[in-house]
């Protein structure tokens, strides 16, 4: 397919392979953001096809997987006690709440909705007008325009019956976090391609610059990671700590200008908790005060207590790089895409997950 | 391109199912005569006994499906024809000669006459291309809100073919796997047109009899075909894994022989799914005879309902229960199967 056949081309893939083998002379240990990287990297098989010298860590951008324990419950909570429209992209309704995901929600009789774009829900609720609905918002600085737009449509058609319940995470405090983090063994960053696509690159030279850390806007397929790898090993080789793009194709200096200001319009940075990674501060978007009534958190009013996560889950570990799935005592026991025990293993961009699907591990044979 | 039969509506004095048509009464008996035994006709249906006497010589191949598809109209078909087709593939890949058939309805009262009598003309066409007689029905009618429109139950009879024999045990190492057409075409048609996830494409269901193209393979082919499944829901990766698990063999796939057209790995790409584990409602996989197995795929690639069958992978005994993809850069990963349904993703 074009834009994509060329970026999974095995002659080229071959030829950074050989590459980055030349270039590398000691070991190094890079993050790769997104977990969109994550899946392709195990999807392609990258892994193994690296030189030994070079370690990738898979960084906290699962948006499934850092959505706190608690939104999850009060989603749930949302969809059958309160008899909401709750809508929400496919990926989330696997997750474990506290008590339960939003698929055994839904099985209860909860009216939950997949949906594949915001608008959709604004849809929904013209067709509604009887019956509140709400829009689980969550995702990166990727998924934030069109969640924001779907506010302004909302409040365009003067519906008084949409909100949004928002959980919204930004990357940049996330890599702050991460290099603040003492025990932090990352050397390089592979940042999200999409999340640059939309917010561009300003946020990331302080980064470079404060943590002295090489930084490589990177895309999505095998040719885009390799590429982006190459880069950041030469940096690290050459002593050089920069920002550089290797997506240019998609990411530009400063981003989506729309797309921008339909986030910044709607939503105000506030601190967030991440699953697995405490609270970030600034790290995250909230629905600003003056459009209010598109908050489902402050429209319910739900108190939700914090409920604690599995005891045995290591995701924070995991999303901060420190360690991988296969050190986890449950990985493939107890926990499994069809029983999570953290939200690693749910998504496909997890990287639990990723390791699992991709690794063999069968679930039959033990059955 | 698809024939469409064009049979016109009876005059009927409703235009809704009504709780009335399940009650066995007049409305029954005047829903039945006009809809089902009139269109549907033939020797043993026209009985209308409590049930049909049959003929079957030799072995025989028995099996059952059960078809809740919403929307029932989507791109390429409707649930009539797939409730037909369902059944005479399952049959195909018994290596049987479908029959006879049952077809039961639970209908949802308020589903308008008219698109249950297109489901029924599809119905008809379907079983007259695939050689199949309905002998044998029922239909009950639940209250609006407790069924999704239309429910559609077939049970089918056929003749095992004498030259065939089928069975997971006769797969072995060197065994070659082979696909008979584009995948995931079904499951992504249906999820253009799902409520909430419609995108605009080209993509129609594959949804077609195969039961012609799977005997004339078997009278030529003979034993050399070691194992035939449909690869509906769960797509080829479930298939291939139920097998490999339950034969304790391996096998060796190459993503770049797997025929996905370009539309359907446009839809995939947009909504993070994997073709290989996307329905498909007119492909099988067959494991053959490494000897035969490109012979097969010409002979295959002959007829309409398999133009694009590919030669997919071998069966290997080194790596027993795996099913190993080699990707398009010639790095390898697991697959494994779905812990439920493949949900569209975030981003």
């Amino acid at each position: 397919m074009k834009y994509l056949s060329e970026y999974r081309d095995p002659e080229l893939v071959t030829q950074y392979l050989d590459e980055i083998k030349k270039t590398v002379t000691q070991p190094w240990t890079i993050m790769e953001v997104c977990g969109g990287q994550t899946h392709s990297l195990v999807k392609y098989g990258i892994l193994d096809l690296l030189p030994k010298e070079i370690t990738m860590v898979h960084g906290p951008g699962c948006p499934v997987c850092v959505t706190p324990l608690n939104l999850i419950d009060k989603a749930v909570y949302l969809a059958e006690e309160k008899d909401v429209i709750l809508c929400s992209f496919g990926d989330m309704l696997r997750v474990p709440g506290s008590e339960k995901n939003l698929l055994e929600a839904k099985a209860n009789g909860a009216d939950i909705r997949i949906l594949y774009s915001p608008l959709e829900a604004v849809k929904i609720a013209k067709e509604n007008p009887e019956r509140e609905v709400v829009f689980f918002a969550v995702g990166f600085e990727t998924t934030a325009p069109a969640n924001a737009l779907s506010v302004l449509h909302g409040k365009r058609a003067e519906l008084t019956n949409y909100s949004i319940l928002a959980s919204h995470v930004l990357v940049p405090p996330a890599i702050s976090a991460l290099m603040s983090d003492p025990d932090s063994v990352v050397q390089g960053f592979l940042a999200a391609g999409h999340v640059c696509t939309i917010m561009g690159l300003e946020e990331y030279y302080p980064l470079v610059e404060q943590y002295n850390i090489p930084i490589v806007v990177t895309g999505f397929e095998p040719v885009d990671l390799l590429q982006g790898i190459l880069m950041t090993v030469k940096q690290l080789e050459g002593g050089i700590a920069k920002l550089e793009n290797q997506y240019t194709r998609m990411v530009s200096e400063e981003g989506n200008p729309n797309a921008k200001q339909a986030i910044f319009e709607v939503f105000d940075v506030t601190n967030r908790m991440w699953r697995g990674m405490d609270v970030i501060p600034s790290s995250g978007y909230q629905v600003k005060k003056e459009l209010e009534q598109y908050d489902a958190n402050v429209k319910f009013e739900v108190s939700i207590e914090e409920a604690p996560e599995h005891a045995e889950c290591i995701a924070g570990d995991i999303m901060k790089g420190l360690k991988k799935p296969f050190d986890c005592t449950q990985f493939g026991k107890k926990c499994k895409p069809s029983n999570p025990l953290g939200a690693p293993m749910v998504s496909s961009e997890g990287a639990c997950a990723a390791y699992y699907n991709y690794s063999g591990e069968t679930e039959l044979a033990e059955a | 391109m698809k024939m469409e039969l064009s049979c016109p509506m009876p005059k009927l004095d409703f235009d809704l199912i009504t709780l009335g048509h399940g009650s066995g009464g007049i409305l029954t008996h005047k829903l039945l005569d006009a809809g089902v035994f009139d269109l549907l006709k033939n020797d043993k249906l026209s009985e209308q006994h409590d049930g049909a006497i049959l003929e079957l010589s030799g072995e025989s191949a028995f099996t059952t499906d059960s078809f809740v598809i919403n929307p029932i109209f989507f791109p390429g078909g409707n649930i009539g024809e797939l409730a037909v087709y369902g059944t005479v593939n399952d049959l195909a890949m018994c290596g049987a000669i479908p029959k006879y058939l049952s077809l039961s309805f639970i209908l949802e009262e308020g589903l308008a006459m008219e698109e249950f009598w297109k489901i029924l003309v599809s119905i008809k066409g379907a079983a007259e291309s695939a050689g199949v007689q309905i002998v044998t029905g029922d239909t009950k009618v639940v209250d609006k809100g407790k069924g999704d429109k239309i429910f559609i139950n077939t049970t089918g009879i056929g003749s095992v073919h004498s030259k065939s024999n089928i069975s997971v045990n006769n797969i072995k190492a060197g065994d070659s796997i082979i696909v008979s057409d584009q995948l995931a075409r079904h499951g992504i048609a249906i999820m253009s047109v799902r409520s909430g996830l419609e995108f605009e494409t080209d993509i129609e269901s594959d949804t077609k009899n195969l039961s012609k193209v799977v005997q004339s393979s078997i009278e030529k082919f003979g034993s050399d075909i070691h194992v035939l499944r449909d690869a509906t829901r769960g797509g080829v990766a479930t298939v291939l894994k139920e097998m490999a698990e339950k034969r304790n063999l391996g096998m060796d796939l190459e993503y770049k022989q797997i025929p996905v057209n370009e539309s359907v790995q446009g839809a995939c790409e947009m909504l993070g799914l994997d073709p290989m584990y996307v329905a498909n409602e007119g492909v099988f996989v067959s494991i053959v005879s490494n000897e035969i197995a490109q012979e097969y795929v010409d002979f295959l690639k002959r007829d309409e309902a398999t133009s694009s069958a590919s030669i997919i992978g071998t069966v290997t005994d080194k790596h027993p229960k795996q099913v190993i993809m080699t990707s398009a850069i010639g790095g390898k990963r697991a697959l494994t199967m779905l812990p439920g349904e493949q949900l569209p993703r975030i981003c």
